[in-house]
């Protein structure tokens, strides 16, 4: 069985002015699509071929570094749409935040070390927020890297996560990342982030 | 003493339809000025106050190597285009790419190809190496083959940012179209 591009919940004109839908449309239409598709072909023909993704991530060391980045680009993108919405915004609320304020002090300490983790990743990357034994942790990984993968320095499961290759903002923000980052939190999608908190 | 924004060799709409105005306009005006800017205020009260910006990017590591080597990276690269560019290399450049590739159109097979399988952000580059043979590597982020002991004699820019507003996803029509504005001149004279 192989991978599928999987649909949004939302129109890709719904997150504007914050992610504008020619952005969405290329990004999910043309880049995630991309990844999929040599995903299959490079797990074509291979004893990972019907594996699940997540088990995947776990022993990625073993894979060809096609698997790496294709099924990272996959998994990445799947949760990236997951964790938006057109009504998102705000605070999290209930355990998700209990546990934001227990392991970073605040809501605004932990929005500044994401946001600072997204700015700085230089050249194409994620930020994430990371679930582990620790509570939760901010990170970053190079191109299509994710905590869940084996040779991830910070280990976890992603429970939010922002795209900071250049193909995600440039049409709209250029060279101005800083400005798509903050325009990011008014779409972030707290249930489905609290959702995948709780597992 | 503080490192400068090169001028460039050319008007900012003359490298059109290949590269845009707009897309010079922010790749020459934002990014190589911010890597510019970011290295002079990174090298303030550091041992690389004074040093020529090739020292710095063959001894700094971090943020200081990062901005320095995209400075350096991208002065070559507007270096290397003209309007009027395009054509294949002649001479001693044309004879050595025969010598070590076959033919210039499996030199430029063989770059393309380094170019569209860049993962993420990065550099191709056409390179000489210690025992005078000219070789194509990728670069990932700001890497500079210098540091391997290659010459540079040619490179592209494959980081989103050098063709996003012109080409979005279709980077292999970007590479395509560079062939149509390398300045031989320049690059041959390199070599």
């Amino acid at each position: 069985m192989s991978f599928k591009l999987p649909s949004l919940n939302y129109n890709y004109n719904a997150l504007e002015p914050h992610i504008d839908a020619r952005t969405m449309e290329i990004h999910h239409t043309k880049h995630h699509a991309a990844y999929i598709n040599n995903l299959n072909a490079a797990l074509d023909n291979t004893p990972a071929a019907g594996k699940d993704l997540e088990g995947i991530m776990a022993e990625i060391s073993q894979h060809p570094v096609a698997v790496r980045n294709n099924g990272g680009g996959h998994y990445n993108h799947t949760l990236f749409w997951e964790v938006m919405s057109p009504g998102g915004g705000g605070e999290p609320r209930g355990e998700l935040m209990d546990a934001i304020v227990k392991s970073f002090g605040s809501f605004g300490a932990f929005k500044d070390e994401f946001s600072r983790a997204a700015a700085t990743r230089f050249g194409s990357g994620w930020a994430w927020l990371v679930k582990n034994e620790n509570g939760l942790v901010v990170s970053s990984t190079p191109n299509q890297d994710n905590p869940l993968m084996d040779l991830a320095d910070v280990k976890g499961t992603p429970i939010l996560g922002i795209d900071v290759w250049e193909h995600a903002y440039y049409l709209h923000y250029q060279n101005r990342r800083p400005d798509y980052i903050s325009a990011f939190w008014n779409v972030i999608d707290w249930d489905a982030v609290s959702a995948k908190y709780r597992g | 003493m503080a490192f400068k924004l090169p001028a460039l060799p050319y008007g900012q709409s003359e490298l059109a339809p290949v590269m845009s105005e707009k897309t010079i306009s922010f790749h020459y005006g934002k990014h190589h000025q911010a890597y510019v800017n970011n290295l002079n205020s990174l090298i303030v009260d550091t041992g690389f106050k004074d040093a020529s910006l090739e020292k710095i990017v063959m001894e700094a590591e971090g943020g200081i190597f990062n901005n320095a080597a995209q400075v350096w990276n991208h002065t070559f690269f507007f270096e290397s285009l003209a309007p009027e560019g395009g054509g294949e290399p002649q001479g001693d450049l044309a004879r050595a790419i025969e010598r070590d590739f076959g033919s210039f159109g499996k030199f430029r097979d063989e770059f393309s190809k380094a170019g569209a399988t860049l993962f993420g952000s990065g550099w191709v580059w056409l390179v000489k190496n210690s025992s005078g043979s000219l070789d194509i590597v990728q670069e990932s982020n700001a890497g500079n083959p210098m540091l391997r002991d290659l010459a540079p004699i040619l490179t592209l820019d494959v980081w989103e940012h050098a063709y996003y507003l012109d080409y979005q996803n279709r980077r292999p029509d970007y590479i395509g179209a560079f062939w149509d504005i390398i300045n031989w001149q320049k690059v041959g004279s390199r070599y």
